[in-house]
């Protein structure tokens, strides 16, 4: 009796010993960089973004310190069933603790279920649904670098106020298209303007001539491209060519990304106004990163906003991590640890995650340059405002996330 | 009303697309029974082909619409000479899988040098502009696709329908040895009949260039309603193709309007609905 005791005793020492070894000396974290890797949205997030996580790895410095950390891609083909698939597998068979970027809103939302299921960590840049950090927020779920609020907060609000009170929508259809105009519809009626029209189109469309005759026909003041990627590309592109603008309506382009001003030339995108979080050339540290970023890019392209979202909020995860002595394989925890830190990087700056998983930095209102202003293959942009991000994104008081209702 | 007549017109643009590229299938199929997945991919050639004769070489459209299908065409003769040739008298399925596997390498490695979001081309200076037809603001650029690529197509009609050499080439499909025992040099041929139908998507690629983005998936957006389009019209059907390629542009136009959403969907929905009525298509001779 007493020998089993003993050994009882001892049993419950080992594991107790061995639970706390595992506890406070797991170093090892595996990142898994979701994207579209080849598709409409590859250039703004897909390989640049797993570039960006691998840069923010090898900047924590933590290898040096022990900790041994892995990063693995995959594409989810703008599908949310593959997205799906790959992050179940990510984390049953590879055990993957943490899933960044997931442009497409669409597989954005699926892939936030799967993680909240798994328990892992969520560190979404690449998609703009407001939903991720309002109705579907998660406690597993931090959503960097922008939303749809925010946009149709700056961008909508200041055309809005500059006198364009009738809006047309070309809406993507589907989940990120659907939020961006439902949000910026709510900005335009609220500053009293009104919505006269609009139309749904499939995403990725080569040909967006039929839509925009019918946006001319409305007589709008603002088309308002609520689309992204090559799909607000060729809107913008073949409204100069049915002379849209020149007949005096004006194009809001309510997503638009670095990539997307290069592939659309300076000569037809210049004057267009838009909102973005990040821009390579705002000050010496963006500069610098980008120009290391730049360098290991077969495009020799900057970051992109979402790939700097991407570099943000891993280096905040790993620094989480480091604040906690280990890795706990527990992505509620990690959350609740990145939430109550204050964010600080090079990129964004200072900031902070709310409880509702949303990140808050500032936001920037930019105007394209003119050929003739632009310096450089990748100087595109000037700064016209700053919106700071207590304004830019959705207050704590109008989030309907569960979160908050504790 | 006049929002009909523009979205027709709109309509007949894109089907300017579809029938320059349906056609260059079809007499691809209809010669050399092979069908070319490689098409597409092809015709992005054309455009990258175009966009690099003016930023490296300053050379302009119009040489462009010139160069950039013979360039493009003799890429084709090559892939015939070295690969293709060699899958003659087999079943269809070898064809395809093997100019898929080229459409995915070519797009593959432009899509490594270029990226997804492309690179722009600008409409050259002589068709800047636009027409005010009342109803609607025409283009001329546009304007001008649909008519150069009606020509085109008739002009290849005539070539494989009316000429001599285009007896040859139709007697040469029928009956290969028989043509050969005349004198004729067959496999020459088939090399430069798959030439043709590769420097046709080349050209559409060029036409589409200042319109579209000039990107390396441009071509495999495109592929899969172009391939509808030759299955409705009639595989192999040279006319079939031309009048279906720019009736579906009209169609998908029209939904554009009516019916948005179903835009990407309603040429598969009228593929379904031939194939279960005529499936040889509108215009195909029996297999």
């Amino acid at each position: 009796m007493k020998k089993s005791i003993a050994s009882f005793l001892l049993g419950t020492a080992l594991a107790v010993t061995t639970a706390g070894a595992a506890f406070a000396q797991d170093k090892t974290v595996k990142i898994g960089a979701l994207s579209d890797q080849s598709g409409l949205y590859a250039d703004l997030g897909g390989p640049g973004s797993t570039l960006a996580a691998q840069m923010a790895v090898e900047d924590s410095g933590l290898a040096a310190k022990g900790w041994k950390i892995d990063i693995i891609s995959g594409d989810h083909q703008n599908k949310p069933d593959i997205g799906t698939a790959i992050a179940r597998q990510w984390f049953d068979v590879d055990k993957v603790d943490v899933i960044v970027d997931v442009p497409n809103s669409g597989v954005a939302l699926a892939v936030n279920n799967v993680i909240k299921e798994k328990n892992g960590v969520y560190i979404n840049s690449g998609a703009a649904t407001s939903d991720l950090t309002n109705a579907q927020c998660s406690p597993n779920t931090v959503h960097w670098t922008y939303d749809t609020y925010m946009l149709a907060h700056t961008t909508g609000q200041a055309l809005v106020k500059a006198g364009g009170d009738s809006w047309f929508f070309l809406t993507a259809d589907y989940a990120f298209g659907a939020a961006l105009e439902r949000d910026t519809t709510a900005v335009v009626t609220a500053n009293g303007g009104k919505i006269v029209g609009g139309v749904k189109h499939p995403l990725n469309t080569p040909d967006f001539s039929s839509f925009l005759l019918q946006a001319q026909a409305s007589k709008a003041k603002i088309i308002g491209l609520a689309n992204a990627g090559g799909d607000t590309t060729n809107t913008i592109k073949q409204a100069a060519e049915f002379g849209i603008v020149k007949g005096g309506q004006k194009l809001a382009a309510l997503l638009l990304f670095l990539t997307d001003v290069k592939a659309i030339g300076l000569e037809t995108a210049q004057g267009l106004n838009f909102t973005e979080t990040f821009y390579w050339d705002m000050n010496d540290q963006t500069r610098a990163f980008s120009k290391r970023f730049a360098a290991k890019m077969k495009s020799s392209a900057p970051p992109t906003m979402v790939q700097a979202g991407v570099y943000a909020g891993v280096r905040h995860y790993l620094k989480a991590l480091e604040a906690l002595g280990g890795n706990p394989h527990d992505g509620v925890k990690v959350v609740e640890k990145m939430k109550s830190m204050p964010t600080e990087d090079d990129l964004f700056g200072k900031g902070e995650i709310q409880p509702n998983g949303r990140t808050i930095h500032s936001a920037y209102l930019f105007e394209v340059k003119t050929p003739s202003e632009s310096k450089g293959p990748w100087d595109f942009y000037k700064l016209v405002g700053t919106v700071p991000g207590d304004q830019a994104f959705t207050p704590l008081s109008e989030s309907k996330c569960a979160l908050l209702k504790k | 009303m006049q929002a009909l007549y523009a979205q027709l017109l709109v309509g007949l643009i894109n089907g300017s697309f579809y029938a320059l590229l349906s056609l260059g299938l079809a007499v691809i199929f209809g010669m050399l029974n092979i069908i070319n997945f490689a098409h597409g991919a092809l015709y992005m050639m054309g455009a990258f082909v175009a966009y690099f004769l003016l930023s490296l070489g300053g050379i302009n459209y119009w040489w462009a619409l010139l160069l950039a299908p013979v360039i493009v065409g003799i890429f084709g003769m090559i892939l015939e000479r070295t690969m293709l040739q060699w899958l003659t008298g087999l079943d269809h399925l070898y064809g395809l899988l093997l100019t898929f596997g080229i459409a995915l390498i070519v797009q593959g490695v432009f899509q490594n040098y270029f990226g997804s979001s492309g690179l722009p081309y600008a409409i050259p200076d002589q068709l800047k502009g636009g027409l005010n037809l009342g109803f609607m603001f025409l283009p001329v650029y546009r304007a001008w696709v649909v008519i150069f690529s009606l020509v085109v197509c008739i002009a290849t009609w005539f070539l494989i329908e009316k000429t001599r050499l285009g007896a040859y080439l139709r007697a040469a499909t029928e009956n290969p040895t028989l043509v050969r025992a005349f004198g004729i040099n067959v496999p020459r041929m088939i090399t430069l009949t798959y030439g043709l139908g590769v420097g046709l998507a080349a050209l559409a690629g060029v036409l589409s260039a200042p319109i579209n983005q000039v990107r390396p998936l441009m071509g495999a957006d495109l592929i899969i309603v172009v391939f509808a389009v030759v299955v409705i019209g009639g595989m192999g059907s040279i006319m079939g193709s031309i009048i279906t390629g720019f009736a579906l542009g009209v169609i998908e136009g029209l939904t554009k309007y009516f019916y948005p959403e179903a835009s990407n969907t309603v040429v598969f929905v009228l593929m379904v609905l031939v194939l279960l009525v005529k499936p040889t298509g509108l215009t195909g001779r029996a297999a």
